[in-house]
């Protein structure tokens, strides 16, 4: 039967898969029947991803985005591809005043830079076959709202969304699509940044403001990935989704 | 650091309450300008000044400002 949400035959580079959203998307994907290539910087964890997946035809990359020979060597070893989802990031949180230009750096290298230079890099060595799909995970901070000491994420996070629109014009003379999501609060290692900050009643209180009444899951996100790197999404570029439960409407 | 010193630094990150309201005994959380961001302001200012990290647990646990130095001593 055909099902234009499938992978099937497709081989994706997915970054910051050694956990959280980017595990959840390369699990996923490898259900729909994709081939993955998943990257990340922690060996054990990239490995129990690697473990997880579905089917044989995967590979595995250790990389520090934030380091250019690392970036290089990791559009060396990739096949051709089909997709790429660009996840990796790290939050920060910041209040204005007490911005450094260090902390700037380091989210904005992670956030901005290194997905865009590994773009770039990417789409110079011909890895992205005509026809291909980019998938930034972006998040509904620095695009729709943002909260509290999150200024700097924002910004990293809201420079990307700009990207997008850009790159999604330079590549469709390759139909090369370029598209991002922009996600609420997703269970993942990074909430553990908002469980030193506060109390288990402050992120429940934030929780209630969520329509839909629960935290993403990873795969939540997994699912508008598939659907963008898919033939369905095939006259898709230049946007963005937002999967946040209500969110941003309350 | 001593705690006068931490105190300072401490009322520097309020923009509306009178200085003369800080001292080691202040109970901080009573101040009608608490709230999120002057905790943020704390955490970063102790990351700033002292070089050490300390969570939102340690500001709940603390009552006047005295209680939060000495947190910050034990680490
Ligand atoms: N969770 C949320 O609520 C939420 C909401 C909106 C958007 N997002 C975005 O979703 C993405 C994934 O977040 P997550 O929640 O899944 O976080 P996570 O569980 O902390 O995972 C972050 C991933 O990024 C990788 N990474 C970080 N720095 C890297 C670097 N310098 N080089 C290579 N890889 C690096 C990590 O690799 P290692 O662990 O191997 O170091 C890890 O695989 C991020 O871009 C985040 O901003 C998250």
């Amino acid at each position: 039967m055909l099902n234009p949400f499938s992978l099937e035959g497709k081989t994706v580079l997915i970054t910051g898969a050694s956990s959280g959203i980017g595990r959840g998307i390369a699990v996923e994907c490898s259900k729909m029947g994709a081939n993955v290539v998943i990257t990340g910087r922690n060996k054990q964890r990239l490995n129990e991803t690697y473990l997880s997946l579905n089917g044989n035809n995967h590979i595995q990359i250790i990389a520090d985005l934030s380091n250019n020979d690392d970036l290089n060597s990791l559009v060396e070893q990739c096949p051709q591809l089909d997709g790429f989802v660009s996840n990796a990031g790290i939050p920060k949180l910041m209040i204005v005043k007490f911005i450094q230009k260090e902390s700037l750096e380091e989210i904005m290298g992670i956030n901005t830079i290194a997905p865009i230079l590994l773009t770039s890099a990417l789409i110079k060595r011909k890895k992205v076959i005509k026809g291909g799909s980019i998938v930034f995970i972006s998040s509904i901070s620095g695009v729709n709202i943002s909260t509290l000491g999150e200024s700097s994420y924002s910004a990293s996070k809201g420079a990307i969304h700009g990207f997008v629109k850009g790159a999604a014009i330079d590549l469709a003379s390759q139909k090369i699509r370029v598209n991002s999501i922009n996600p609420g609060l997703i269970q993942t290692d990074i909430l553990k940044l908002a469980g030193e900050m506060f109390s288990e009643e402050q992120i429940n209180d934030k929780l209630k403001q969520y329509p839909l009444k629960r935290i993403g899951q990873p795969e939540d996100v997994a699912y508008a990935t598939i659907y963008l790197l898919s033939d369905a999404a095939s006259w898709v570029t230049g946007t963005s989704i937002v999967i946040d439960g209500g969110f941003t409407l309350a | 650091m001593d705690v006068n010193e931490f105190v300072k630094h401490f009322a520097e990150q309020f923009d509306e309450t009178p200085e003369e309201l800080f001292k080691p005994t202040t109970l901080f959380k009573e101040l009608e300008e608490w709230g999120s961001l002057t905790a943020l302001s704390i955490i970063a200012m102790v990351d700033e000044e002292l070089d050490i990290r300390i969570t939102g647990a340690d500001i709940r646990n603390s009552n006047s400002i005295e209680d939060l130095f000495l947190l910050t001593q034990a680490k």
